[in-house]
């Protein structure tokens, strides 16, 4: 449906366009602007009446003027979804950006996305094995799980995050996943860096990217996760794939959020960011899952950088309160040349329990990973101490501690980028023998009966 | 254009102006061609603001928006319990067959099936005098639950028919002799409350089972509770734990704005479990409000109060009722939201000003009251909040702790330590002990409150010496001062820490967590003894029994062996002078 040409602009402000019209207009309905010089941008309907329209654009208004031709398309806007999406680079408004054909669409999504009714979800249990140990010993990621990447820049999240989608697998099932990869304002080089490392591996043909690059238009930002969850859901849950969102960087997604904000002079929240960002975030983040009657399933790893490394800032403050845990990269394990430098502590997945144990990774895990974590978090804590009395004033057993904490972090947590370690021989396997470096009356969370079995000096067998 | 229906003349999110149309305030509208639900939320002139339910895209100036007369209501009678709603009481087990998985728009939905039939037992006769709240019969709603049904408030009369049978919920049961037809279901306005006779102070404690709350930070049947943490923090899990464990009689669980997956683990986890007290699935009492974080926000907002009055409409009936919201942050930020559509001049943080008074009414609908039928009924109301970064200073939090009576702060450091429930110990308070002392002393032990005194005091003790230790290191203390801080430790780790995933430590009875309280107090006096005859600290703290002890508690029986384990442990304290 193509509609009349309105010239009715009145005011530009920032990434917004007010104008006044004639014939209504719909809530969310998509608009194209076409410009003196013939150029053509889109935008959407923010607010609507008969008196006055504001169209958000996502191109930015650059060069936009009174005489600029707006034309409203009588829809919202949708994506054209097929199987085709894979394998194909897509720019971030869902064009062809890699030289291929337009999509053909099997259907034409809303890139809104409805929510699933909480009562046809089914429960996330089944374990990945992402062959990364501090991952899987300590954070495990389960099938539908929604867990971010929490950063900051100049650390490895990128390698972290494609070593997860070249090695993320279910044990005991040939089931594949899909990468459905968003990138949001990341420079050109880190871009390159992704897609040289998909096709490197042959993921490429396995994956759909939508890219919109930092010299690409701020406000597009806010569509192109939609798109990229909208192909996700068509591909999960009307062709069974089990999909992997990859996101990148949702800090600049915010950003683009607080400028429309900024635009529309709406009362800001927390440090400037809009009121209603916690509500936008999760109509992203809870755009994972399983429901029932279908196959597929969407898993999603947001990475976000945190500004300032600081935890309690808006960006990573509201996903944390969304998302089902979340993986902390540390500066201070980074610069240590510790790959991956994933501090376990402040890391969490609210979904491990269900997914790991007897018949999903192994009956020890939880009190592996518990006495993990417990050795780990006091030998830290021993560093400080030392510093101020010295190693003379440890008993045996925070000694014994003390040196676990640096065993933990060169030989568990430490792998190479290409090392893919299995969940029983690989991970935990590992930890009992780095366990082994500390007195077994001290390593209170261990069951006995585990010991018995698994202790590689102190088992009965 | 008649008064009964107008035109939209502005859509801004879930918020959409009508002219042309005078209705009430509150008054739930149909908007647009699709007939969307909405709520009139403020009257500007010869404009109504209306808050839409449903996502409003696509939806233009021009459509129209029709009166409906009613103000926004619950339905109310047999089949509610079980039963998962959305915050405007659709079931979304209906959603579900008339939409699928994704939730669409436009489609309607009865909160309480209409063609069901139910068993109802009359209880009063032809003649009798009754009023608003008079219990006329009772439906057995569920295999624990019996409900009653009540003439609806406002009515009063003789009974002129009632019958007992199998009847709908909305065939008439009974007439008055006003002519009054009185059926098996009423509707109420959600944000009206249900009327009472008079509230009680309450003086019983809702016991939950979990120890650092009942013991130290109890709540009463009918009391108030606030649990502001950071995320991750187990404000999720904490409000799990109460419904699932606490003594009430119905549950009302209201997710507000966060996850769909922690409403599907209860769902499917709940009609497994046990009740302790009536040894049948939990599921039986319980209902669910479920309008997660990317549902609509206007069905947020009106989520908290679609849970409440169903929580008074229980509670009428002459029943204790919990109901937990999580998190009541989600419901201030969709009123947040809605308020700055409607350019009202905010307040701090971008709230409306009138937040506190909304938080303030919301729990005041808390309380043990005599019912309109004169019986004793409770709402307790516990509500999570989420403060932005972990900071209680802001509006919401404040809101609510100048309003709540218990404040069970979670704290990050103990959360990131993995001590569950992360509950901080110095800054959380109850301002209930003094009013259930006397139930304490009756039913548990005489000398209960002086033990919880002591334990208190230990650990507030323990927060002063470590102190001194960061300065000096602990074997600078004279020894009896190292004992106290064995005894806190013993505090935290074997009483206040408690695990919500393990099949035994999950719940602890009053008697036990007493007993177990008792257990470390002994442990305590006996240790000094022992060193006063020259035993040394770590022979007393490192008796194999003491570990027996501690340990047991993740053992099924625990209750009846802790005695033996107990005198075990104080012989081996005493035979640790005879070494020496
Ligand atoms: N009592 C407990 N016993 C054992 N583990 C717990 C307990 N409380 C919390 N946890 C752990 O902490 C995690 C986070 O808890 P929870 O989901 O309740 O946090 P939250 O405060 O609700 O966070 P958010 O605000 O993000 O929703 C849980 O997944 C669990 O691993
Ligand atoms: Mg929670």
């Amino acid at each position: 449906m193509s509609g009349k040409e309105y010239r009715t602009i009145t005011d530009v402000k920032g990434p917004l366009v007010f104008l006044e019209k004639t014939e209504p207009v719909a809530f969310g309905e998509i608009v194209q602007l076409r410009l003196s010089d013939g150029s053509m941008k889109n935008g959407q309907v923010l607010d609507t009446s008969d008196d006055r329209v504001i169209v958000q654009v996502f191109e930015g208004t650059a060069s936009v003027d009174k005489q600029t031709g707006v034309k409203f398309l009588g829809d919202v806007f949708r994506l054209p979804v097929s199987k085709g999406l894979i394998g194909r680079i897509l720019d971030g408004a869902g064009k062809p950006r890699d030289g291929g054909p337009e999509i053909v669409a099997e259907e034409m999504a809303d890139i809104i996305g409805a929510a699933i009714n909480p009562y046809s979800r089914e429960s996330p249990e089944q374990f990945i094995q992402t062959g990364i140990s501090a991952i899987d010993a300590c954070t495990t990621l389960v099938r539908g799980q929604k867990l971010p990447i929490f950063s900051a820049s100049g650390l490895p999240h990128n390698d972290i995050a494609l070593q997860i989608a070249r090695q993320a697998k279910l044990v005991d099932s040939d089931d594949d996943f899909v990468v459905v990869f968003c990138a949001m304002g990341i420079t050109a080089e880190e871009y390159n860096f992704f897609v040289h490392d998909l096709e490197r591996t042959g993921a490429l043909e396995n994956a759909a990217l939508f890219v919109n690059l930092a010299d690409d238009p701020a406000v597009e930002r806010l569509i192109t996760p939609r798109l990229a969850l909208t192909a996700a859901e068509y591909l999960a849950f009307e062709h069974d794939y089990h999909v992997l969102v990859i996101y990148t960087d949702m800090t600049n997604y915010c950003e683009s959020l607080r400028q429309i904000g900024a635009a529309r002079e709406e009362v800001p929240g927390r440090r400037g960011y809009p009121g209603y960002m916690y509500t936008d975030l999760a109509m992203l983040y809870e755009r994972a899952g399983i429901v029932k009657g279908k196959k597929g399933s969407i898993t999603q790893f947001p990475i976000l950088t945190m500004p300032g490394d600081d935890i309690t800032h808006p960006i990573p403050d509201l996903s944390g309160y969304i998302t089902e845990g979340q993986i902390v990269i540390s500066r201070e394990l980074h610069q240590k040349g510790i790959y991956p430098p994933i501090n376990v502590l402040p890391s969490l997945s609210r979904l491990m329990n269900a997914g790991i144990g007897e018949g999903k990774t192994r009956e020890d895990h939880k009190s592996v990973s518990d006495q993990l974590y417990a050795a780990y978090a006091q030998g830290r804590e021993l560093r400080g101490l030392v510093a101020i009395v010295g190693e003379d004033a440890l008993n045996e057993r925070d000694l014994q501690l003390l040196k676990f904490s640096d065993i933990f972090e060169n030989q568990f947590l430490r792998q190479s980028r290409d090392e893919d370690r299995s969940i029983t021989e690989g991970t935990l396997d590992l930890a009992w023998s780095l366990l082994t470096n500390i007195d077994t009356k001290y390593l209170v969370r261990l069951d006995q009966k585990w010991i018995d079995k698994y202790h590689p000096t102190e088992r009965k067998s | 254009m008649s008064e009964e229906s107008g035109l939209i003349y502005r859509i801004s999110g879930p918020v959409v102006t009508a002219v042309g149309i005078s209705p009430r305030m509150y008054e739930v509208v149909r908007v647009g061609d699709e007939g969307l639900m909405g709520e009139v939320i403020e009257l500007h002139g010869d404009q109504s603001v209306i808050q839409v339910y449903e996502e409003t895209s696509g939806i233009k100036p021009g459509e129209p928006v029709v009166r409906t007369g009613q103000t926004l209501s619950v339905k109310l009678g047999p089949g509610l319990l079980t039963q998962i709603y959305d915050g405007i009481q659709r079931p979304l087990e209906d959603l579900e067959a008339t939409m699928g998985v994704f939730i669409t728009r436009g489609v309607d939905a009865d909160g309480l099936d209409l063609l069901k039939k139910w068993e109802f037992n009359a209880t009063v006769s032809v003649g009798d005098e009754v009023s608003g709240g008079s219990v006329i019969g009772i439906v057995q709603e569920t295999e624990t639950v019996e409900h009653r049904v009540m003439v609806p408030p406002g009515n009063s009369g003789k009974i002129a028919s009632i019958e007992s049978g199998e009847f709908n919920i909305t065939t008439t049961v009974c007439t008055l002799d006003d002519g009054t037809e009185i059926a098996m279901m009423q509707e109420w306005p959600v944000r009206t409350p249900r009327p009472f006779v008079q509230k009680y102070a309450p003086d019983v404690p809702l016991v939950t089972g979990q120890r650092i709350l009942d013991f130290l930070f109890p709540l009463a049947k009918g009391g108030t509770a606030g649990i502001p943490g950071p995320f991750g923090s187990g404000k999720t899990v904490t409000q799990q734990q109460l419904a699932k464990w606490s003594d009430a009689q119905i549950v009302v669980y209201i997710g507000c704005g966060e996850r769909g997956n922690e409403m599907t683990e209860v769902l499917s986890e709940f009609p497994h479990l046990i009740d302790p007290n009536t040894g049948k699935p939990l599921m039986n009492r319980t209902t669910m409000i479920a309008n997660t974080s990317n549902m609509p926000v206007a069905a947020r907002e009106a989520s908290v109060y679609t849970g409440i009055t169903i929580a008074e409409y229980f509670r009428d009936m002459g029943y204790d009722v919990a109901l937990m919201a999580d998190s009541t942050s989600r419901w201030a930020e969709a009123m947040r939201e809605i308020s700055s559509r409607l350019e009202e001049m905010p307040g701090e943080e971008g709230y409306p000003a009138y937040l506190s008074s909304r938080l303030a009414e919301f729990y005041e609908r808390a309380g043990r009251v005599q019912t309109l039928a004169g019986d004793d009924g409770s709402v307790s109301v516990i509500g999570a909040v989420s403060p932005p970064g972990g900071d209680i200073s802001e509006p919401v939090s404040q809101g609510t702790l100048r309003i709540v009576k218990v404040f069970w702060g979670l704290d990050a450091g103990l959360a990131r330590q993995r001590h569950f429930p992360a509950i901080n110990w110095l800054s959380s308070y109850s301002l209930y002990p003094q009013a259930l002392d006397q139930w304490y002393r009756d039913n548990i032990a005489s000398d209960y409150p002086e033990v919880r005194t002591k334990i208190s005091s230990l650990l507030q003790v323990e927060a002063e010496l470590q102190e001194i230790v960061q300065l000096v290191g602990s074997d600078a203390l004279p020894i009896d001062q190292q004992l106290t801080l064995e005894v806190a430790r013993m505090i935290r780790e074997f009483f206040l820490q408690q695990n919500a995933f393990h099949d035994v430590d999950t719940f602890s009875s009053l008697n036990l967590q007493y007993t177990m309280a008792k257990a470390i107090l002994t442990f305590q006096e006996e240790s000094e003894k022992a060193i006063a005859g020259g035993a040394g600290l770590e022979d007393v703290v490192n008796v194999p029994a003491r570990t027996d002890l501690m340990r047991g508690r993740f053992e099924q029986g625990y209750s009846e062996r802790i005695g033996e384990l107990l005198g075990e442990m104080s012989k081996q304290i005493a035979g640790t002078m005879e070494e020496n």
